[in-house]
């Protein structure tokens, strides 16, 4: 957590002896690995977080695995060979849709496009709040006054609605889909940031850094980052879960991308192909159970490393 | 004049989002999403009509010889679009040929009781939850109720309601499982029972998505406050553990959750709209899921403005109310 000394200066003060002293980098590394470790075992007594983090192993593995244990051609439109909406049977385990794809194979593709909507969304969302909350904070001024206010409208304006008419007029594709899921959704993140970079900005080895002639470059990379980055990170955790659901919300609307196969798209073409009344409970269920086991397990995973990451949290 | 000042400053505050929120839907209407082109692609509406409409909206008349107008063109129409917006003339459906004003205007009553119920069940039922679970801490109540909340806080809406449709509409056949009301004449309290048959499950649905979110809020927030001096002193003092909870800790343990409520009323505004289109009851929300799939651009811009507007006042409301709760925060 602590990288308010500089690790060149550190080495420099030292007598330059023949001996094998560790290079600044080394230094560096070896506290980075050290803090790492420290976490790593503050998690593991974690139970809430474990149980979090073992779900979400066990889905990644599922979608890393997909291709070796299902044939795509079972998933395409056209090619998959299933008898159309069967009931779950020995040799479709949770039956078919209208096109006659089995759904496990189904839920193990889909869950590489949800997780990618996820992570993708999540990433672009704190790109643009990470951005947007340290300018803003260590800027100040104008910019600050402009920043928090475009933050404060897209805080204010419901995600729905806009998503809705950003989707339906950039078209439906999942890029724009992630896309428009990062611009609906980074107002939060920029606020908590900019909040942290302004008490950063303040502190006195700040100023000392500054003093020496540090740059805003070096200050934002070297003092502002690591020290809003724990806020960002746990924060990253628990909005990659929103982003899961925000595209399920989409695509139930009728704005999901029709060319991939995700668990938001199968509840929307279940929705749209009448399934509930029809009674096709095979098709309805198994994808929102797998959204829910995704979700609950980046939500746990967050709760436990924001109670690490965040200290005022831990000492509770 | 603090009270004055804090409230104007507010009021221009919420202007401001307004304004704002009226400038991004003219450009990503007007300007990136092409009206003229929109307008053509309806088969209800004749040239003639089409033309009316331009007239009657101010949109950008493209110069001769050229098929669109430039972002400067566009541009030029905003006080035009300004003007219109405001006096609430928000064109025509292309898909129904209705007065956008009035289709919003049946249905927006509807929308309104659904809402309201959902949300006020919701923060009833969730604080009360929380409440329990913080004072009861570790107990099975708090450990069973923080866990359900987790999962219904991780459940998309939508797939909420179509598994319940699927239970108690289609399964056990207990619930309607659309609509607003039956057919037919019904009138006095077999009408309103029949109302309140159809929007049992949509308000259950709106109401068990937010429940997890307060509860959890309202527990962490009351363990907080039973580490402060003042509940610690209250119990020193002898006041039984009933009024501590009743009279010292929730007061002030409330506060944070209002402030969320009043922040995820727009996320409450968006779960309508899902749970309208997945109960097809006849509010804005299946307006919307309508539009969108007929892409009747005029609907979409209204109800995106209309909902925007209504969680800006929603917000600006909660401040005033709250700055009035917490003196503390008008100097802030």
């Amino acid at each position: 957590m602590d990288t308010s000394t500089t690790p060149t200066t550190e080495v420099l003060d030292e007598p330059r002896l023949p001996t094998k002293t560790p290079s600044a980098r080394r230094i560096t590394w070896l506290r980075r690995r050290r803090a790492l470790a420290g976490y790593w075992r503050a998690y593991k007594r974690n139970k809430q977080g474990m149980i979090g983090l073992v779900l979400l192993l066990i889905i990644i593995a599922l979608a890393l695995l997909a291709p070796f244990l299902f044939d795509k051609a079972q998933i395409g439109v056209s090619t998959s060979t299933g008898e159309r909406l069967a009931a779950p049977s020995s040799s479709n385990w949770l039956g078919t849709d209208k096109f006659g794809r089995d759904i496990v194979a189904m839920l193990a593709y889909g869950a590489r496009i949800s997780l990618l909507v996820g992570l993708a969304a999540t990433i672009g969302t704190m790109a643009i709040g990470a951005v947007v909350g340290i300018t803003a904070g260590y800027a100040g001024g104008k910019t600050d006054t402009f920043l928090n206010f475009l933050t404060n409208c897209f805080l204010v304006i419901p995600w729905i609605p806009l998503a809705i008419v950003l989707v339906a007029l950039m078209g439906r594709g999942v890029w724009n889909i992630i896309l428009v899921i990062a611009i609906t959704s980074w107002a939060g993140t920029a606020r908590l940031v900019r909040a942290q970079a302004l008490t950063v900005k303040e502190r006195t080895y700040v100023e000392r850094a500054r003093a020496l002639g540090a740059g805003d470059w070096h200050l934002v990379s070297r003092h502002v980052l690591p020290n809003v980055f724990p806020v960002l990170f746990s924060n990253m955790v628990l909005a990659v879960s929103l982003a899961i659901l925000s595209e399920t919300t989409l695509a139930l609307l009728g704005l999901g991308d029709p060319n991939t196969v995700s668990w938001g798209t199968m509840i929307g073409d279940s929705f749209e192909a009448g399934a509930i009344v029809a009674g096709y409970w095979w098709w309805i269920i198994p994808p929102g159970l797998c959204l829910i086991a995704v979700t609950l397990s980046f939500t746990m995973c967050g709760y436990a490393l924001d109670e690490i990451l965040n200290p005022k949290l831990r000492q509770r | 004049m603090g009270t004055l000042g804090y409230i104007a400053r507010k009021v221009g505050a919420a202007l401001l989002t307004l304004v704002f929120v009226m400038a991004l839907n003219f450009f990503l209407f007007r300007i990136a999403g092409d009206p003229i082109s929109q307008l053509t692609r309806s088969a209800r509406l004749t040239p003639a009509d089409q033309e009316a409409l331009r007239e009657d909206l101010g949109i950008c008349q493209p110069p001769p010889g050229e098929a669109r107008c430039s972002v400067i063109g566009h541009a030029a129409t905003f006080p035009a679009y300004l003007r219109e917006t405001l006096t609430g003339n928000f064109g025509v459906s292309v898909q129904s040929g209705d007065k956008v004003t009035t289709l919003i205007a049946e249905r927006f009553w509807r929308t309104l009781l659904l809402l309201g119920l959902g949300t006020v069940f919701a923060i009833v039922i969730g604080i009360l939850i929380g409440i329990r679970g913080a004072w009861k801490r570790g107990s099975f109540f708090d450990k069973s109720t923080l866990y359900g909340s987790m999962t219904l806080y991780s459940m998309p809406e939508g797939w909420l309601g179509m598994l319940l449709i699927l239970l108690f509409g289609s399964l056990l056949a207990i619930f309607p499982s659309s609509g607003f009301q039956s057919p037919g004449n019904l009138s006095g309290f077999d009408q309103v029972a029949d109302i309140a048959n159809h929007l049992f499950l949509p308000v259950l649905v709106l109401t068990l998505g937010y429940i997890g979110e307060y509860a959890i809020v309202m527990r962490a927030s009351l363990l907080e406050m039973m580490g402060e001096d003042f509940v610690q002193t209250a119990r020193a003092k002898g006041v039984p553990d009933r009024l501590v909870r009743r009279n010292h800790a929730v007061p002030n343990a409330i506060l944070p959750t209002f402030t969320l409520v009043f922040l995820s009323f727009g996320f409450v505004v968006g779960g309508a709209i899902i749970v309208e289109s997945v109960f097809s009851y006849p509010g804005l929300g299946q307006l919307t899921y309508q539009a969108i799939n007929t892409q009747d651009y005029p609907v979409l811009q209204a109800v995106f403005l209309i909902s925007s507007a209504a969680v800006i006042l929603f917000n600006l409301l909660a401040d005033i109310l709250y700055g009035h709760l917490d003196p503390r925060i008008r100097s802030a």
